[in-house]
């Protein structure tokens, strides 16, 4: 009788130590994410000090970009890189979340996970293949038919002025957002379908169409994870690197034409990084990096922010 | 069972001799990479005791890693500036190998016979004073070829490159105004033109642009069949780019070569020379404490000079001409 009372009661304590052991390691594991964040904004804070003291704030506002006297600016970089990003979106958005609904609401079972398989197949392209593609079919399609009928049909619009050159950051923005899709997509589809059987019942019960129950119960139900797929789709075409150096132009400056060249902070610092001499030019694309954390920083911000609001102003709904 | 001692004894054999072989490590400039790995190939097959390692990393990346001293000599395609040779501890000692040279290539589709370029039409194309193709400037170098009134497409390298340096040192030499206006570096504030990342990404552009205009390595305009045209010397002929013309730039600065061969020999005098032309130097540290490592690099030295140039014109690299080649056999002993 007191053997077993002893037995249990050393169980219990091994049990008790082995909870402790493991909640340590899986703390440090948490841990080390938060010091490799650290750790890496550090790095770019002392790697972009010389950059810093000799240009000061005006570096995020200059237009500059000249290694020769030793005077950058960040801003045309900033623009490409939110510009192409936007424009991204802008595209993939609406087809994917479109390309969503169709595969989880109205498409068969059997063609909805084959058309899932070969989405998801596109996100485990490497992006200098993208880069390939875009120059080899994209450019010369954009620059022989695409912009020529951009610039007739909206041409007075000042995003469609311009001599047609196939590169720049119409063309970017639209890899960009081939590159996006799979991430919205198959997201996005996954939310859609987590949503409960009951909700479309109860919709269709009340004498909703098919299209109402998907577009005013569903998707407002799945939102919060559609939301989410963008974002991931936004952070990835904001680090995105070679495609976009390969079809963007690499002209630091910026213009309102879409059909224009144009730069992004990662095509910069992949481009110029490795024969940066002397120590300010180094360290002044070192600061570019950090102005693209501060970027994705601020704009993930901002996605926390609506989120929050959104589901307030959901909760507050009678 | 009987083969395997036979096959341990040859593989410590084979361990050993590659173990005793002596291993040089280099790096630096990607523009010279095939003559210099062929080089090496060859020279380990004449002396299997030496082996070397190169990595062509870029030039600013070679100059570095010599400076941290993580390798035993660099290679770049520009000479280093006063700046850089005051960081390293051990002065280091440029060598020219070979030259290479730098071509305008274009893609104008209606036009068949080859272009002539002056100088100050190349600097006013890339300025951007000069936008048209059938420009006064243009006309003037081609009289009797019919140019389209179409703008011109200007294409630059992106990343920073030894080639962008040869570019644009010459447009600093001929036109005054892209001297005070954007200068010479291996990267600089283009005024206008769009960026290609490497030769490839420059050639890509210009074959799939119309109207466009761009600069990359004479070996590879070759190997690729680019169109490119001939430029105006400062004899004031227009000369194509080929291994001799090449080779008689250099000849026509030996005459004023510095004695630590750190000099630009863009728009060379001398009849037949090209005008865009550069040598491409190893960066060789004046004493190495190794003496066995230092009898290997100059030994080496001393076969790239005579037996190093007699394959580089097969890989379309232009020779040096003698009379640098008795220079730099001078500043061999130099090494300690």
């Amino acid at each position: 009788m007191a053997t077993a009372v002893l037995e249990k009661r050393t169980a219990r304590v091994s049990s008790q130590t082995g909870d402790m052991i493991a909640r340590l390691v899986v703390l440090v594991f948490a841990a080390m994410v938060l010091l490799i964040s650290v750790v890496l904004v550090y790095e770019l804070w002392v790697g972009s000090a010389p950059s810093r003291h000799s240009l000061g704030w005006s570096f995020l506002f200059s237009s500059e970009w000249n290694p020769v006297s030793e005077k950058f600016g960040a801003l045309p970089f900033i623009y490409g890189t939110v510009v192409t990003s936007f424009l991204a979106l802008l595209i993939s958005v609406p087809l994917g979340v479109g390309a969503a609904i169709f595969l989880s609401e109205m498409a068969p079972a059997g063609v909805s996970n084959a058309l899932t398989f070969l989405v998801e197949l596109l996100a485990a392209i490497p992006s200098v293949i993208y880069g390939l593609l875009a120059i080899f079919t994209l450019v010369p399609l954009m620059r022989s038919y695409g912009e020529p009928f951009l610039k007739a049909t909206l041409g007075f619009l000042p995003f469609f002025k311009g001599p047609a050159f196939g590169v720049g950051f119409l063309t970017a923005g639209i890899i960009l957002a081939v590159m996006t899709f799979p991430f919205i997509i198959s997201v996005s589809r996954e939310s859609l379908l987590a949503v409960p059987r009951d909700q479309r019942e109860a919709a269709l019960a009340l004498g909703s169409t098919q299209w109402e129950t998907t577009w005013k119960v569903v998707v407002p139900y799945a939102k919060l994870g559609i939301i989410g797929s963008v974002f991931l789709g936004l952070a990835r075409a904001l680090g995105e690197t070679m495609a976009v150096t390969m079809v963007i132009g690499n002209d630091p400056s910026i213009h309102a034409s879409l059909l224009a060249p144009g730069y992004s902070i990662a095509a910069v610092i992949a481009n110029e990084f490795t024969e940066a001499t002397g120590s300010v030019y180094p360290s002044a694309l070192v600061e570019l990096g950090l102005v693209l954390f501060c970027v994705t920083i601020v704009i993930n911000g901002l996605a926390r922010l609506m989120i929050i609001a959104t589901t307030r102003r959901g909760s507050k709904r009678p | 069972m009987k083969r395997f001692p036979v096959a341990l004894l040859g593989f410590l054999a084979v361990g050993a001799s590659v173990a005793t072989a002596q291993q040089i490590t280099a790096a630096g400039a990607t523009f010279p990479a095939p003559v210099y790995q062929k080089w090496f190939g060859e020279y380990h097959n004449a002396h299997p005791d030496v082996q070397v390692n190169y990595q062509s990393i870029g030039s600013g990346a070679g100059i570095q890693q010599l400076t941290a001293g993580t390798v035993d000599f660099g290679a770049s395609d520009m000479p280093m500036t006063d700046d850089q040779i005051a960081k390293l501890k051990v002065h280091p000692l440029h060598f020219p190998t070979v030259i290479g040279a730098l071509v305008p290539v274009y893609n104008l589709p209606g036009v068949t016979q080859e272009l002539k370029f002056s100088g100050e039409a190349l600097a006013g194309i890339y300025l951007g004073t000069i936008k048209q193709w059938n420009d006064p400037a243009l006309a003037k170098d081609n009289p009797g070829v019919k140019l389209p009134k179409d703008d011109i497409v200007v294409v630059h390298r992106s990343d920073g490159s030894g080639t962008t340096f040869v570019w644009v040192d010459y447009l600093s030499k001929v036109s005054p105004a892209w001297k005070s206006k954007v200068g010479a570096n291996t990267s600089v504030s283009w005024p206008v033109g769009l960026g290609g990342k490497g030769n490839e990404g420059v050639s890509g552009t210009v074959k799939q642009t119309p109207g466009s205009i761009g600069y990359v390595e004479l070996i590879f305009a070759v190997q690729n069949k680019m169109t490119y045209g001939s430029v105006k010397n400062a004899s004031g002929e227009y000369v194509k780019a080929n291994l001799d013309s090449v080779t008689q730039a250099a000849a026509g600065a030996a005459k004023n070569m510095p004695a630590d061969f750190r000099v630009s020999i863009t728009n060379a005098p001398g009849k037949g020379a090209y005008p865009i032309s550069s040598f491409t130097w190893m960066l060789i540290p004046s004493a190495i404490p190794d003496a066995k490592k230092s009898a290997a690099i100059k030994a080496f030295l001393q076969w790239m000079l005579v037996d190093g140039q007699k394959t580089a014109p097969m890989l379309d690299y232009a020779a040096l001409p003698k009379e640098v080649v008795a220079q730099e056999t001078k500043q061999i002993a130099q090494i300690k």
